[in-house]
C-alpha cells in the first residue's frame, strides 16, 4: 500500500527532505498474460484500468502506452469539464462522469484541482439564443444545473467581456453551468496511474501495440513492440489513433482524425475566474491556477496525424480572443500546440464491444473527452467486465451507424470542448 | 535622480549625447539612447529588479537577451501597460516606466518571502500531494494560490495601439544578423537571391556588437556597416530589425514579429506598434546562434549572478558595469575572454574558478599574467549577500564531490558560463531532429527534413571564422537551391584564432551539502525549479522528459527554458545514470519567445473581425430606421417600426397588411448558384430528394438537400434558366456551404461530371412582392411581362423590365401569398424598390423585416432550415415525403433514410402546438414533456422550434419537433417554462389558409 498523500505526510517528509516519497508508479516488465489489456495510458485508458480493479475487482491488468502515460490529448488538452449536453444520453453519461469528478481527489488521493468556477457559453443571435435555451430547458429537465443568462447578467458575472451592444457579433445571453470548470490534465493521468498502480496494475510505457492476435473471431493478446502480451479481452483506448487500431484489427470506424489545437498566453494576476465559450466568434478560454489563459477553438479542417495545426486558426482564435476581452490585447501567447482528435459524424463516443469478441474499443470523443474521463472509464470498466454495456453508453454503440440512432451533439461540439 | 555610478567612463554603442529619464519602481533614474532597460539599471547600481516565483528570493539580470528568465517587469502603465516583459529586451526610450512584478509590498520588502523560509513544505508537486480535505475547501486554498501565482497584470482597459499583419515571399530567410546570418544574407544576395533578413536585436549584428575583433581587417562595428550598405544596395534585399522569428511550420512557413513602434515613447508614432510578418521562404538559413548555459551551483540565483557572456555584453555595448570585483566561475576558455574584456573595462576581477583540472589555453596564461588568480579544479560550492551577491564559497572538485576547505571570495558579481546551447528551437520545429554531440557537450542540429540550413553558432561553431564561413556557404548553397544563378562571391575573413580546449561538462556542482539540504541549486530561475526538485520527480516515477517538465514546471515559465532545458535534461540523464542525450529532449513549442495577441489580431478586429455583409438596400432599411438581425454574416433588417411601435405591434402591423394589401422585403442575401453545364440536371438529381429531368425551361421546383446520414441539409428552389442552365437558391446562412458541399462532390467523388458552380449571391438583388395586390401593383410597372396566371403561373420564371429595370422574376413564395421574387443588378436595387414604394403608395404597400417573414411562414407551417431542423430531422419528419422521390435510383442521403432508425415510424415529428391560452406564446427552446413531474427529472418528448404570436390567426402559434407527433394529434402536452408549464395541444403545423388558396391573389 502506498503512503497517502496529505499536508502530514507533506511536513513528515520535509523532515527527511522528500528522500521517502514511494514511486507514483512502478515500472513493470510485462507479464506473459493477463486477464485484460488496455491499450493507451490516457485518462480514459488509466481510468479504465482503476474502475475495473475498484469496482469489478479485476486486477490482473495492463495498460500498454507507445509514449509515456497522459502524453497523449489528456496531456494536451484544454482541461474544461461540465455535463451540459443536449441529448438525453450524453447528459446522463457526462454527468455521471461530472458526480464522479466532484469526489475524485479524495478517491484518488491526488489533487486534481478540479475547479467548479462554471461554463458561460455565450449566445450572440436570435438563433443561438434560441439553441441554448433548448439546451438549458433539456439539461434542466434532465435533473441538471443549468441556467440562462441576460446579458446584464452576463456583464455583472463576468465584467471583462466587452457586452456593448455595438460590436460585431454582441453578446446578446448566455447559458451558465455552475458546476462546470477545468482540473489539472496531467494529474488526472498521474492520479488515476497511481492509484491503478496501486491495485497491482502494470502500467507499461514505452510499449507499442502493433497488431492484434485473434482466432477463430476472439482475440487473444496483442504484438507489441515489446513481444507479444496474451490477454483475455483487449480495451482499446487510443484518442486520436482509435482508426489505426482498429485497422488492425480489420475493423473501419466512422471516424476521422482531425488536429486540434491550443494555447496559452504567458501568467497574469486573476482576471478570469470562470470558462468563457462562444461559437459565433469561434474561442473558449479559461485561466489556469498559474495564470495562463487556455485557450482553444475548433479542429483544423484537415485530417491528419501530425501533431500540430496550420497557423490561421491560431490567428483566428487570436481575433475571436480581442473580440470578447479586448484588454487580452497587450498579453502574449507563450506557448502554442495541437493534439489529434478522434471526430465522430455525431460528435458522440463510441463505447462498446466489437464483432471481435473480447475487443472492446473506446474512441471518438473528439474535441471533448476529458470531462469526461472518470465516466468514460466507469462505463468501459463495466463493459468489459460483464462482456455488455452498463445503461449509461448502452446508446454509444458501434452498431448506431449502421441503425441510424445516432447522437448528434454537434450544437455541444461547435467550439465548446 | 541618482547619476549612474556603474556606466563607464568610455565605450558602448549608447549615444551618451541622448539623456533619457525613466523611472523603475517609482524610483527615477536617467540612461542613455542604445541603453536596454535592463543595461540602464546596471549603469545605476540596480541589480534587484524582481523575485522568484515560488520562493519570493531576490533577482536580478541574469542575461543580456530573449533568454532572460528573471528581470521579468511590468512596463508602462494605463491601458498601456504590459506584463512580464524582459528588461533585457526593452529598449530606453525618454519617460519609461517599469516596475517590478509579483512582489509586495515592494520589491525590497517582500512579503511572499516567508514562502522561502518554508520552502521544504513545498517542493516539486507539493499541491497535488495536499489541499484535498475537505473536499469543499479546494476552492478556497486555490483562491489563494491563483492569487499567489501569475507574473504581471493585465491591463484593465482596451488596447489602444494598433497592430499590421503581412505575407512576405523570398528565396532564402536568413533568421539572425551575427557574424553567420550577416555572411549568409551577403552571399544569398549577391547571387541574386530575393533576402529578408531578419534579427530579434535592436540593430543587426548579433555578437559582433559587444565584440573587438574584426573582419576584414575591419573593426567588428564598421564590418557590419558595410555589409548592411551593401544588402541596401541590392534590389531584393530586406534587413528587419526588431523582428523575431517564432515559429516554424509546414513548407517554410516562417512567423515573425516586427516590434515597429516598441522602442519608442506609447502613442508617439503614427504607425502600428507591432507587425506580424507570415513569409513563405524557399530556403531558410537559421542563424540564431547560441545562448550560454548558466552552471547549477548552490544559491545561484542571487542577483549580481549572471551570464559571463551577458556580462561582458553589458560592458561592450552598453558601457554598464555588472559589479566592481566580479568572480569568474566557468568550464570553458570563452569566459576567459569575457573576463578580458571586463579587465579591459577596468572592472576587478576577483578570481577565475574554473573546475577543470588544468585549464592551459593561452588565454588562460594571458589572464594569469594580468595577476588574476585562477582557481582550476575548483567550484563555487555556495554563495552569501542579500539583495546582491557579496561572496562565493569557492572549493576544490574532487570526483563529484567537493573537498577541502571552502575559501570565501568577496564579490559584488558572479560571471559564470558552463558552455553554450545553439539555438535550435526554430530547426526543431521545423521538424528536424536533434543530436547530442558529446565532444562539444551540447545539442546540435540533425538531419534537416525542411529547406532548412543551420550555420554558425547555431549550428555548434565557435569561432568567429567558423561562423563567417558557415553562414556564407548556406547563403550561397541555398541560393542556388532556390534558383540564383550569381557569384555568391568570398566568404568574410576574420583573423585566425587558436582553438580552444576542451569544456569540461559540469550539470550539478557539489557543495557541503547533498543537493536539497542546503542551498538551493536553481535550473530553471523562473519557475523556482531547483535541482532537488528534479530528483524527486525521479525518485517518484516522474522521470521520462516530459513528465519530469510536468511535474516540476521545468521550462514552462515565460522564457520557455531558454537557459535551463538542457541543464534539466544532462542532469536527468546523470540522475538516471543515462548518457546525457540518451532521455531526448522535451518540444520545442511556439513561439520562439512570446508575442503579443494583438499582432496576430493585426486589423482584424472590431468590424473587420468577420466583415459585415449588407445588402444594396441597407441604407434605405437604415433611413427607416429599422432594427438589424445578423444572418451568418449578413445583417438583415428585422422590422420597421412606426413612432412609438415595438417589435409586437410592428410585426402585427407588417404581417396582417401583407395578407391583406401587398407587403415588400428585401430577400437579397438567398444564397444564390448559377450551375451550367450538361451534367447539370444529374447534379441537381444527387443532390435533392426529388427529380429535375422533367423540369422546363422557366419553371422552378423546390428542392430538400440531405447530407449523406440522410437528415436535412440545406433548402431551396431552382430554377431552370435554359437548356444547361440552373439557378439555385440556398437559404442565407448556408450559401457558402452548400456551395462548398456542391463543390466537394464535383471535384473529389464526380470528376467527369460536365459542370460548374458559381456563387452569384451578391450578383442579384432580390426584391419580393407578397400579398393579393401584389400583381396589380407590378402590373402598372412592367409592359413586356404578362402576369395573367395562365401565362406566369406559379413556380415559373420569366425576364423582362420591371421599372425600366432588366429584371428576372421568379413566381415562388414563402408567405402563401401570390408573390413575385424581382431580381435586378444590385446598383439598380435602390431605385427599383423606390419605384416600387411609390406606385405601391396607394396599395399601402408595407416593407416587412425578418421577423414578418418568420411570421408569415410559420402560418403555413413552413420550415426554416436550422430552426425546424438541426441536423437530425428527415424530410419523413418534417412531413414532406413528397418531395423524397421513390423513383430516382440514388441521392444523397437515401441509402441512410432506409436504415433502421431512420425509418421508424414514431421518429420526432414537425408538429403544430397551439397553447391553450391563446395570447400566451410558447418559449423558442421550450421542451416539451408529456407528463409533468413534481421537478425534475422528467421524460421531455420534444421541442417548441418557432413560436410567434400570428395577427393573422389571431392567436399564438407555434411548430415542435414530437416524438411520434402524428400518433398524438389533439393531446394535451405540457412545456415548462421557468416557474410555469404551459399546457398546449398537438396540431398540424398549419395555421392559415391550410388549402393553400391564395398563392394565385
Ligand atoms: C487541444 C485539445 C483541447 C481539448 N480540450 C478539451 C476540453 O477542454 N475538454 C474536454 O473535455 N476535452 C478536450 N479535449 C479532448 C480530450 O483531450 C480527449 O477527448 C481526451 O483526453 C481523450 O483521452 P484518452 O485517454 O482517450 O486519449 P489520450 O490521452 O490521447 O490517450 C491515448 C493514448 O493512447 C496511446 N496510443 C496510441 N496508439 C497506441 C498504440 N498503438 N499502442 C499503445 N498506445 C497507443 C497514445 O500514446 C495516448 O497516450 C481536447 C483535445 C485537444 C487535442
Amino acid at each position: 500500500m502506498k503512503s497517502r498523500y496529505s499536508i502530514f505526510s507533506l511536513a513528515r517528509n520535509a523532515l527527511h527532505y522528500h528522500r521517502d516519497w514511494d514511486q507514483a508508479w512502478r515500472s513493470p516488465e510485462p507479464k506473459a498474460q493477463y486477464d485484460v489489456v488496455i491499450v493507451g495510458a490516457g485518462g480514459h485508458g488509466l481510468a479504465t484500468a482503476y474502475y475495473l480493479a475498484k469496482e469489478h475487482g479485476i486486477t490482473n491488468v495492463a495498460v500498454l502506452e507507445k509514449g509515456w502515460l497522459g502524453g497523449g490529448n489528456t496531456g494536451r488538452n484544454t482541461t474544461v469539464v461540465r455535463s451540459n449536453y443536449l441529448w438525453d444520453e450524453s447528459a446522463h453519461l457526462y454527468e455521471h462522469s461530472l458526480k464522479l469528478w466532484e469526489g475524485l481527489s479524495q478517491d484518488l488521493n491526488f489533487n486534481l484541482m478540479f475547479s467548479q468556477r462554471g461554463l458561460l457559453a455565450l449566445a450572440h443571435n436570435q438563433h443561438e439564443l434560441r439553441e441554448l435555451s433548448r439546451r438549458v430547458n433539456a439539461i434542466r429537465l434532465n435533473g441538471i444545473d443549468s441556467e440562462l443568462m441576460t446579458v446584464e447578467q452576463v456583464k455583472a458575472f463576468c465584467p471583462i467581456l466587452d457586452c456593448s451592444p455595438g460590436k460585431r457579433h454582441p453578446i446578446l445571453g448566455a447559458s451558465l453551468q455552475r458546476r462546470g470548470g477545468t482540473a489539472r490534465h496531467d494529474a488526472v493521468a498521474w492520479g488515476f496511474a497511481r492509484a491503478a498502480d496501486a491495485r497491482g496494475i502494470d502500467i507499461i510505457q514505452n510499449c507499442e501495440v502493433t497488431g492484434f492476435r485473434m482466432a477463430s473471431g476472439r482475440v487473444e493478446g496483442v504484438e507489441t513492440s515489446r513481444g507479444f502480451i496474451g490477454a483475455g479481452k483487449v480495451g482499446v483506448v487510443v484518442a486520436g489513433h482509435a482508426s489505426v487500431l482498429a485497422g488492425m484489427a480489420g475493423l473501419r470506424l466512422p471516424i476521422e482524425s482531425h488536429p486540434l489545437q491550443a494555447l496559452v498566453t504567458e501568467p497574469v494576476k486573476p482576471v478570469l475566474h470562470t470558462v468563457v465559450m462562444s461559437s459565433a466568434v469561434h474561442v473558449y478560454v479559461s485561466q489556469s491556477d498559474k495564470g495562463e489563459l487556455v485557450m482553444g477553438a475548433g479542429i483544423d479542417g484537415y485530417n491528419s496525424y501530425a501533431q500540430r495545426g496550420s497557423e490561421p486558426v491560431v490567428e483566428n482564435l487570436l481575433n475571436a480572443l480581442i473580440e470578447l476581452f479586448p484588454i487580452f490585447s497587450r498579453l502574449k501567447l507563450m506557448r502554442q500546440w495541437g493534439g489529434i482528435v478522434d471526430v465522430c459524424p455525431d460528435a458522440s463516443p463510441i463505447i462498446g464491444k466489437t464483432p471481435v469478441a473480447g475487443l472492446y474499443f473506446n474512441c471518438g470523443w473528439g474535441t471533448g473527452g476529458f470531462k469526461a474521463t472518470p465516466g468514460s472509464g466507469w462505463v468501459f470498466a463495466h463493459t468489459i467486465a460483464q462482456d455488455r454495456p452498463h445503461r449509461l453508453n448502452e446508446a454509444f454503440t458501434l452498431e448506431r451507424f449502421g441503425h441510424g440512432y445516432l447522437v448528434d451533439e454537434h450544437g455541444a461540439a461547435g467550439v465548446a470542448h | 535622480m541618482t547619476t549612474q555610478p556603474y556606466r563607464l567612463a568610455r565605450g558602448g554603442r549608447i549615444d551618451r549625447a541622448k539623456r533619457l529619464r525613466f523611472s523603475f519602481n517609482d524610483r527615477a533614474y536617467e540612461g542613455y539612447r542604445g541603453d536596454t532597460l535592463a543595461s540602464a539599471l546596471l549603469a545605476n547600481g540596480v541589480v534587484l529588479v524582481g523575485r522568484g516565483f515560488k520562493y519570493h528570493r531576490p533577482r536580478g539580470i541574469m542575461t543580456a537577451g530573449s533568454e532572460e528568465p528573471n528581470a521579468i517587469v511590468q512596463l508602462g502603465v494605463g491601458d498601456r501597460t504590459e506584463p512580464n516583459i524582459r528588461a533585457t529586451q526593452v529598449e530606453l526610450y525618454d519617460g519609461l516606466s517599469a516596475a517590478s512584478i509579483n512582489c509586495w509590498p515592494s520589491v525590497e520588502f517582500d512579503l511572499g518571502a516567508v514562502n522561502g523560509m518554508m520552502s521544504r513544505l513545498f517542493p516539486a508537486g507539493f499541491y497535488y500531494k495536499t489541499f484535498m480535505w475537505p473536499p469543499s475547501f479546494w476552492m478556497k486554498y486555490e483562491y489563494f494560490i491563483r492569487r499567489m501565482a501569475g507574473l504581471g497584470k493585465a491591463p484593465d482597459a482596451p488596447d489602444p495601439d494598433r497592430y499590421d499583419k503581412t505575407f512576405a515571399h523570398c528565396d532564402v530567410l536568413v533568421v539572425g544578423a551575427g557574424p553567420a546570418g550577416l555572411a549568409a544574407a551577403l552571399a544569398a544576395g549577391r547571387a541574386g537571391a530575393r533576402v529578408i533578413l531578419a534579427d530579434e536585436q535592436a540593430e543587426p549584428g548579433g555578437s559582433l556588437l559587444a565584440s573587438g575583433e574584426t573582419i576584414n581587417g575591419q573593426p567588428a562595428a564598421e564590418w557590419i556597416a558595410a555589409a548592411l550598405a551593401e544588402l541596401a544596395s541590392m534590389p531584393d534585399a530586406r534587413v528587419l530589425a526588431r523582428t523575431t522569428a517564432f515559429s516554424y511550420g509546414d513548407h517554410n512557413y516562417v512567423q515573425m514579429v516586427e516590434r515597429v513602434a516598441d522602442h519608442l515613447p506609447p502613442a508617439s508614432s503614427p504607425g502600428p506598434r507591432q507587425r506580424l510578418w507570415r513569409v513563405r521562404a524557399g530556403q531558410v538559413v537559421l542563424a540564431a546562434g547560441a545562448i550560454e548555459r548558466p552552471l547549477v551551483f548552490a544559491d545561484n540565483d542571487r542577483p549580481g549572478i549572471m551570464l559571463a557572456s551577458a556580462a561582458a555584453t553589458y560592458v561592450r555595448r552598453y558601457a554598464a558595469a555588472p559589479g566592481r570585483r566580479v568572480l569568474v566561475f566557468a568550464n570553458n576558455d570563452g569566459a576567459y575572454r569575457d573576463a578580458l574584456a571586463l579587465l579591459d573595462a577596468g572592472i576587478g576581477i576577483s578570481a577565475i574558478v574554473d573546475p577543470r583540472p588544468d585549464p592551459g589555453a593561452a588565454i588562460v596564461a594571458e589572464i594569469r599574467r594580468r595577476g588574476i588568480e585562477v582557481l582550476a579544479g575548483h567550484v563555487v560550492a555556495g554563495t552569501k549577500g542579500h539583495g546582491r551577491v557579496e561572496s562565493a564559497q569557492v572549493m576544490k572538485l574532487d570526483g563529484d564531490k567537493v573537498a577541502g576547505a571552502a575559501r570565501s571570495i568577496g564579490c559584488d558579481a558572479i560571471a559564470m558560463s558552463g558552455g553554450w546551447n545553439p539555438t535550435v528551437h526554430l530547426f526543431s520545429q521545423s521538424g528536424g531532429k536533434l543530436r547530442f554531440d558529446a565532444a562539444r557537450a551540447t545539442f546540435l542540429p540533425g538531419a534537416p527534413v525542411q529547406a532548412i540550413r543551420v550555420a554558425g553558432a547555431a549550428n555548434g561553431a565557435t569561432s568567429l571564422q567558423d561562423c563567417l564561413r558557415e553562414g556564407h556557404a548556406a547563403g550561397a548553397a541555398s541560393a542556388a537551391d532556390a534558383g540564383a544563378a550569381g557569384k555568391a562571391g568570398d566568404a568574410p575573413q576574420a583573423e585566425p584564432a587558436t582553438p580552444d580546449e576542451p569544456a569540461m561538462p559540469i550539470w550539478i556542482v557539489p557543495s557541503v551539502k547533498p543537493v536539497g539540504e542546503g542551498g538551493k541549486h536553481f535550473i530553471d530561475h523562473q519557475n523556482d525549479v531547483t535541482a532537488a526538485d528534479l530528483q524527486l520527480a525521479v525518485r517518484e516515477g516522474y522521470s521520462s522528459v516530459e513528465h519530469l517538465k510536468r511535474y516540476t514546471t521545468m521550462g514552462m515559465g515565460t522564457d520557455q527554458g531558454k537557459t535551463s532545458n538542457v541543464n534539466a535534461l544532462a542532469l536527468l540523464a546523470v540522475t538516471l545514470g543515462h548518457e546525457v542525450g540518451a532521455v531526448g529532449t522535451t518540444t520545442f513549442r511556439p513561439p520562439y519567445t512570446p508575442v503579443t495577441v494583438g499582432a496576430f489580431a493585426g486589423h482584424d478586429q472590431g468590424d473587420l473581425l468577420d466583415p459585415v455583409r449588407k445588402t444594396p438596400l441597407h441604407g434605405w432599411h437604415e433611413i427607416m430606421g429599422a432594427p438589424f438581425e445578423n444572418v451568418g454574416q449578413w445583417r438583415r433588417a428585422w422590422y420597421y417600426p412606426k413612432p412609438g411601435e415595438d417589435m409586437h405591434a410592428a410585426v402585427g402591423r407588417e404581417a396582417k397588411a401583407v395578407r391583406t394589401g401587398v407587403g415588400i422585403v428585401d430577400a437579397s442575401t438567398l444564397g444564390k448558384i448559377d450551375i451550367q453545364g450538361p451534367d447539370a440536371v444529374e447534379l441537381l438529381n444527387w443532390v435533392y430528394t426529388n427529380a429535375w429531368n422533367k423540369l422546363e425551361i422557366g419553371r422552378c421546383r423546390y428542392g430538400l438537400m440531405l447530407g449523406e446520414d440522410g437528415m436535412v441539409m440545406d433548402d431551396g428552389v431552382t430554377t431552370r434558366l435554359g437548356e444547361n442552365h440552373y439557378l439555385m437558391t440556398t437559404t442565407t446562412g448556408n450559401a457558402a456551404r452548400v456551395l462548398g458541399w456542391l463543390e466537394n462532390w464535383l471535384q473529389c467523388e464526380w470528376p467527369h461530371m460536365r459542370v460548374y458552380c458559381t456563387s452569384v449571391t451578391e450578383q442579384w438583388a432580390t426584391v419580393a412582392l407578397n400579398g393579393p395586390l401584389a400583381r396589380r401593383l407590378l402590373a402598372e410597372l412592367t409592359t413586356d411581362i404578362e402576369l395573367d396566371p395562365a401565362k406566369f403561373p406559379f413556380l415559373s420564371f420569366r425576364e423582362g423590365r420591371v421599372a425600366a429595370i432588366p429584371a428576372r422574376i421568379y413566381r415562388i413564395s414563402f408567405t402563401g401569398e401570390l408573390s413575385y421574387e424581382i431580381n435586378v443588378a444590385p446598383s439598380h436595387a435602390v431605385a427599383l424598390w423606390q419605384a416600387l414604394m411609390a406606385a405601391g403608395e396607394k396599395y399601402a404597400i408595407v416593407p416587412y423585416g425578418t421577423e414578418t417573414m418568420h411570421v408569415l411562414r410559420a402560418e403555413k407551417g413552413y420550415i426554416i432550415v436550422g430552426q425546424e431542423t438541426d441536423g437530425t430531422v428527415t424530410p419523413h419528419d418534417l412531413g414532406m415525403d413528397w418531395i423524397v422521390s421513390k423513383a430516382k435510383k440514388d441521392f444523397i442521403g437515401k441509402r441512410s433514410l432506409a436504415r433502421a432508425d431512420t425509418s421508424r415510424p414514431d421518429r420526432k415529428h414537425l408538429m403544430g402546438l397551439l397553447a391553450e391560452n391563446p395570447s400566451e406564446v410558447l418559449p423558442e427552446g421550450g421542451q416539451v414533456v408529456a407528463e409533468v413531474k413534481d421537478r425534475p427529472p422528467m421524460a421531455m418528448i420534444g421541442h417548441v422550434t418557432s413560436s410567434y404570436f400570428s395577427p393573422n390567426a389571431g392567436r399564438s402559434i407555434a411548430m415542435a419537433l414530437i416524438k411520434n407527433g402524428r400518433n398524438r394529434m389533439g393531446e394535451t402536452v405540457h412545456v415548462p417554462a421557468g416557474e410555469r408549464v404551459i399546457r398546449a395541444t398537438v396540431t398540424e403545423p398549419k395555421f392559415f389558409d391550410p388549402e393553400g388558396k391564395r398563392l394565385d391573389g
